[in-house]
């Protein structure tokens, strides 16, 4: 594997990005802009202040996840395992509200996130410990996770008269006319930036999906940062399963089957690269975003929802493969500099 | 590091016992063991020909998955590739197609999806199987949906659906069309060349290629008997179901995966046997059979299946990991 990224760890240098991967950014803001105006000839009320709060509202559980989707990406990770561990935090939240209903909305947000977060260390625990292969671990306690979801509620539905106000207006509330998941995802991203780009831990996240073996040599707790990764990962799947709950006021022991490949699909839309160690959270804000638009606008312009998860794949499809031929395409320029 | 050439140890019972597949062997008999205290009415010859009538239909894609996962890799697009080829053969049929013609067309479409794949992943060396596998997973059911919506397609003729329910001399119809695909794969990955290559190829992919091996048309081989496999499941599970609809087949590559790790194939590649995914498949069959007896949900059989995959990976772990620093004498290495 020649790494071509960019890895400066835990000093101050750094290489200013290779043109072709702002490139890669302005291409895709190129994208969403171009897809905007056709959306806007097919429907005049895609481009309208209410409808874009609504697309964002819906795009902001795929934004909060993203980030941890992309933490262990760049680990050359894959973490299957989100979409139970929605329903499991979603429902044990809710089944909470349910049976006290003056609980605090905050108490649940921490409920939530506090069992994500168990789910995820195990998920860590089974990938970093005992060397499972991240495909497997994840792919089996995905199925582990949605049974223990459905013991749990033993198969009923959690509905919205049986939650209280306080815990819906966790996805309905809004500050300033912002909607709270909107400003939790704000949140989460900036001080994900701060944590990826300015931390210690952050760089060393990057040097250990960009060459795991120099990262073992140079030092890094490798297996430790790992675990670390599919913990957060379980923590913001915890808060997103809360959020889901909150949103369509009900939890059920099928919610959110098949969301994480809306994630990895943004994830990988963003230019996080599959190999590892390369991505950078400005491309992850327009895939999310782009996927976001082709989620929730496509009946707006009356295509079939039917076709939506032909389309979405396909998109995804291109993603990867433009993305492997900007790489291929930067070696190859990077080679002839060489020569010359 | 890993050991691509073939070894002779001197035989020994030790090592005989301590073989894999053995502990399934165990496992396969306390299976029947509970399931005959489950319930007085299990243990008799009819639960033995025709329980696996009903588990069979998936099996067909562990034989291919076994390949893969000792190339090293992984597919997991196996179940929308069964999805799209029974659908496909759903709408020509009510379109006006021979049935004989269809149940081609299912098995061509099959390994075109299998070939699509394949080539994905020989032309695209830098993405690895598991994101080639998991974009077309969504394109291939994202079609399915496309072309029947939320829809059922059937009134398939009634000689069709004897494929599944039929049997000839007492043996049904899927155990024998199951053997005799199970033979043809072990013969292939034990005694031919073939299927020596790709377990050098999942021991060591670049030695391979520098070794002469066209790892390419292996790799597309096996995509395609991948795809192929898939149709023979599409086949069986139709008649078996008698109407397809676009989300047949959801959660199908979890359990292939699951039997062939649980099987002792090695996520690494390079080490595993035909034999053990085929015991598992016994396994999980009678299993999910007696759990069903005493009217467990599925939902249980889901935890049960994503622990065993974890917990057959967790031990193939700790005991591969004991035997790895043992570097073998000089002259083992000499071998065949």
């Amino acid at each position: 594997m020649s790494g071509a990224a960019p890895i400066p760890v835990e000093g101050t240098v750094r290489r200013a990005a290779p043109l072709s991967e702002s490139f890669r950014e302005l291409g895709l803001l190129v994208f969403i802009l171009l897809l905007c105006g056709l959306f806007q000839l097919g429907n005049h009320n895609f481009l309208t202040l209410g409808n874009i709060r609504d697309l964002l509202t819906n795009t902001a559980i795929l934004s909060i996840l993203s980030v941890g989707m992309m933490m262990v990406i760049l680990t050359r990770g894959i973490d299957l395992s989100i979409g139970s561990i929605i329903a499991l935090a979603g429902m044990a939240a809710s089944m909470t509200v349910s049976a006290h209903r003056d609980i605090h909305p905050l108490l649940s947000i921490l409920e939530g996130v506090a069992v994500g977060t168990a789910c995820g260390a195990l998920n860590g625990l089974l990938i970093a410990r005992f060397n499972v292969l991240p495909i497997i671990a994840t792919l089996g306690l995905m199925n582990v996770i949605r049974g223990g979801t459905y013991l749990l509620s033993g198969g009923a539905w959690v509905s919205s008269y049986q939650m209280s106000d306080g815990f819906k207006a966790i996805a309905t509330g809004k500050l300033l006319g912002v909607s709270y998941p909107i400003l939790i995802a704000v949140a989460i991203n900036l001080a994900f930036v701060y944590f990826i780009d300015h931390t210690r831990t952050g760089r060393r996240i990057y040097a250990v999906g960009s060459n795991p073996d120099a990262a073992d040599v140079s030092g890094i707790p490798r297996r430790r940062i790992i675990w670390l990764v599919y913990t957060i990962m379980g923590a913001l799947s915890g808060l997103g399963g809360v959020i889901w709950a909150a949103k369509f006021a009900s939890a059920q022991s099928d919610s959110a089957v098949g969301f994480e490949l809306s994630v990895i699909a943004a994830t990988v839309l963003g230019g996080v690269s599959i190999a590892g160690g390369s991505g950078k959270v400005s491309g992850l804000v327009l895939g999310t975003i782009l996927l976001g638009i082709l989620n929730n606008a496509l009946p707006l312009i009356q295509v079939s929802p039917f076709w939506q998860m032909a389309i979405q794949g396909a998109v995804i499809l291109a993603a990867v493969l433009t993305n492997v031929l900007v790489k291929r395409n930067n070696q190859r320029s990077a080679l002839q500099r060489r020569v010359i | 590091m890993e050991r691509t050439i073939r070894v002779d140890r001197p035989w020994s019972w030790r090592s005989f016992f301590l073989q894999w597949e053995w502990l399934l062997v165990l496992i396969f008999l306390a299976v029947h063991v509970v399931n005959s205290l489950l319930s007085p009415y299990y243990f008799n010859a009819d639960t033995f020909l025709q329980t696996p009538m009903s588990f069979l239909d998936k099996a067909f894609l562990v034989l291919p998955m076994t390949m893969v996962i000792i190339l090293g890799n992984i597919d997991i697009s196996v179940g929308s590739i069964v999805a799209l080829s029974a659908v496909l053969m759903a709408v020509a049929y009510n379109a006006g197609l021979p049935m004989p013609l269809a149940m081609a067309l299912c098995l061509a479409v099959a390994s075109a999806c299998g070939l699509l794949n394949g080539i994905l992943m020989t032309r695209f060396k830098e993405l690895s199987s598991v994101i080639v596998t998991l974009a077309t997973m969504i394109i291939y059911r994202g079609i399915a949906y496309a072309i029947l919506r939320d829809q059922a397609a059937g009134g398939f003729p009634a000689w069709y659906s004897a494929l599944g329910w039929d049997s000839v001399g007492g043996i049904p119809i899927i155990v024998i069309a199951f053997a005799a695909c199970a033979v043809v794969f072990a013969l292939l990955l034990h005694r031919t060349s073939f299927g020596r290559r790709i377990y050098g190829m999942g021991s060591n992919l670049t030695a391979s290629r520098y070794s002469g091996v066209r790892t390419d048309a292996i790799l597309l081989t096996v995509s395609v008997l991948t795809g192929l496999m898939a149709g023979f499941t599409a086949l069986f599970l139709t008649s078996r179901m008698g109407s397809t609809r676009p989300n047949v087949a959801q959660g199908y590559e979890l359990e292939v995966i699951a039997m062939v790790v649980l099987g002792g194939v090695s996520t690494s590649g390079g080490k595993g046997r035909m034999a053990g995914p085929l015991l598992a498949v016994f396994i999980i069959g009678f299993l999910n059979y007696g759990l069903g007896l005493v009217n467990i949900p599925a939902q249980v059989l889901l935890v049960i299946l994503g622990l065993l995959l974890i917990l057959s990976v967790l031990v193939l772990n700790l005991r591969f990991r004991d035997r790895h620093p043992r570097t073998p004498p000089a002259t083992e290495i000499a071998g065949p």
